[in-house]
């Protein structure tokens, strides 16, 4: 039973994990309507820059948060105003999708360029101190990435349904024309939610660099999950997200317990076809989507 | 108020406007009617921004608003209430309203507004906490009109309001547009129902093939041959 209980506190934790590398991804799908597939880039980009900061500067890494959220909005506000949106014109919505495959590889490769293939560690600093809570063992660092994802999904969520901005932003998503005719400038609600999804992996990075190592390929590591996660869930659903990431967490962490770390992957992605099958729409999707976000 | 010179716009190689001139004055009730496809809606879509002018000029108080965007053209007080509603399908009525007072200006006035509007449509009130994606086409257009309402807007421009409504539906819609008119405000209206238009209208413009082919007073083109011919089947 204690085992068990290990075992499922685990996968809550890496849930937990995946949350918060999907909340950005779901977001900037939800309303942009663009697959961003830099996003583990993004994520790879924050985790060297929180590595620099924490080594550089000799502060806690979980400090670095006021530099990696701010930093990583304007890479990803940059990204939507220069690369994704002169390619709207372009008719053909797959072109965008393809230049954050670009963007994908040209992170990787100037990543490659500036560290070398070889992984760095960012200082734990106490986080991977485990923390006796009854017969279950868990690392700081892991409540601290749970506490905050739940945060910012309950964040999002306030924002998106009981702000002025965040009804606009829902606005565009849900009729472009009509918001410009409200006078919402739909190109700043894009530029806008572009920069909060990539400051949350900002926020993100700051959490996990102290827990993984740091390497030029970290992002597609993560990011093949936060796919899955954001698909079980229902694309462009924020509490989708979490919901996907705990069932994920949960079944990857008993899977590679009781059936074998082999089959691990296995398990998850079968499960996941089984899922997709049953419901196409994902867990929650088309039913409680960005633009379904009530007050 | 409003002055169309020698309007072309259209969408990216396509024109569809070959020169509209029209004034609006302040206080006035004017209508563009013509046939599908005759450039009324366009006319509509050049003005508030969202159709790019390629030449000529929109004059509003004075002023060139043809190179502005949307926002800038709202934010000077004017609204557009498009055709086919446009509702925001997974907001809640009120959700709706609150984003016509989007901009500055209005939202500092939205409560008031808010009131106001839902005096007017005391259906819209009924159903204030409701899905838009949930209303009839009628109550979907009062909520259309009430939304284009809470921008406060100068000049009010409706977009084919009757459009797709049951004929009962129609006359409550334009009801409610001759009690807005009555309130003194200025309206360009749209439509292809001719007749309930121009009955409402003082000035009217007839729109065949992006070109305005024909101008008078709204009573005189009830009676214009051309006009009993060709839209009233008369």
């Amino acid at each position: 039973m204690d085992t068990f209980l290990q075992v499922l506190v685990n996968g809550i934790m890496l849930g937990g994990l995946f949350t918060i590398v999907a909340i950005g991804l779901t977001l900037i799908f939800g309303i942009v309507k663009v697959i961003n597939f830099a996003h583990g880039e993004f994520l790879m980009v924050g985790m060297y820059l929180a590595y620099l900061l924490t080594v550089g500067l000799g502060v806690h890494p979980y400090v670095t948060v006021v530099a990696l959220a701010p930093a990583l909005f304007v890479l990803g506000a940059l990204a939507q105003r220069f690369i994704i949106q002169p390619l709207l014109a372009a008719r053909d919505e797959h072109v965008q999708i393809f230049a954050t495959v670009g963007l994908s590889t040209a992170l990787i490769n100037l990543a490659l360029m500036v560290f070398g293939a070889d992984i760095v560690n960012t200082p734990s600093s106490g986080l991977r101190t485990p923390l006796e809570i009854g017969p279950v063992r868990v690392l700081i660092g892991q409540i601290c990435i749970l506490v905050t994802a739940v945060v910012a999904v309950i964040g999002l969520q306030l924002f998106l349904g009981r702000t002025n901005t965040g009804r606009a932003i829902r606005a565009v998503a849900q009729n472009r024309t009509a918001a410009q005719l409200m006078g919402i400038n739909a190109n700043r609600m894009h530029i806008l939610t572009f920069g909060i999804g990539t400051a949350c992996v900002g926020v993100a990075a700051a959490l996990v660099a102290p827990l993984y190592p740091t390497s030029p390929n970290i992002g597609t590591y993560f990011v093949l999950t936060a796919f899955v996660v954001v698909v079980l869930g229902g694309l462009g659903s924020i509490p989708g997200a979490l919901l996907g990431a705990m069932v994920i967490g949960v079944v990857d962490a008993m899977s590679g317990f009781y059936i074998g770390s082999d089959l691990r992957e296995a398990v998850v992605f079968g499960m996941f076809l089984v899922i997709l099958i049953l419901r196409p729409s994902g867990l929650l999707g088309s039913r409680s989507t960005l633009s379904h976000v009530s007050p | 108020m409003l002055e169309l010179r020698d309007v072309h716009a259209g969408y990216g190689p396509t024109t569809i406007l070959h020169g509209v001139s029209l004034t609006v004055q302040a206080g006035e009730v004017v209508t563009i009617v013509g046939g599908n496809g005759a450039g009324k809606t366009t006319t509509l879509r050049a003005i508030a921004g969202v159709v790019s002018t390629t030449a000529g000029q929109i004059l509003f108080e004075g002023e060139d608003i043809s190179t502005l965007s949307p926002h800038d053209i709202v934010d000077l007080g004017i609204t557009m209430i498009p055709e086919g509603r446009q509702l925001f399908p997974d907001m809640t009525v009120r959700e709706n309203l609150l984003m016509g007072a989007y901009r500055p200006a209005a939202r500092a006035a939205r409560a008031d507004t808010l009131e106001e509007v839902l005096t007017l449509f005391p259906r819209v009130r009924e159903r204030i906490d409701q899905r838009a994606s949930h209303l009839s086409g009628g109550e979907q257009q009062m909520v259309a009109i009430a939304r284009g309402m809470m921008a406060r807007p100068k000049l009010l421009m409706f977009d084919e309001p009757s459009l797709g409504l049951a004929p009962k539906i129609v006359s409550q819609v334009f009801q409610v547009i001759e009690q807005i008119e009555a309130s003194g405000a200025t309206v360009l209206i749209v439509e292809q129902n001719v007749f309930h238009t121009l009955k409402a209208a003082n000035r009217g413009y007839v729109l065949e093939n992006g070109e305005i082919v024909l101008s008078d007073d709204a009573e005189a083109l009830l009676t214009n041959d051309h006009i009993r011919q060709a839209y009233l089947g008369i």
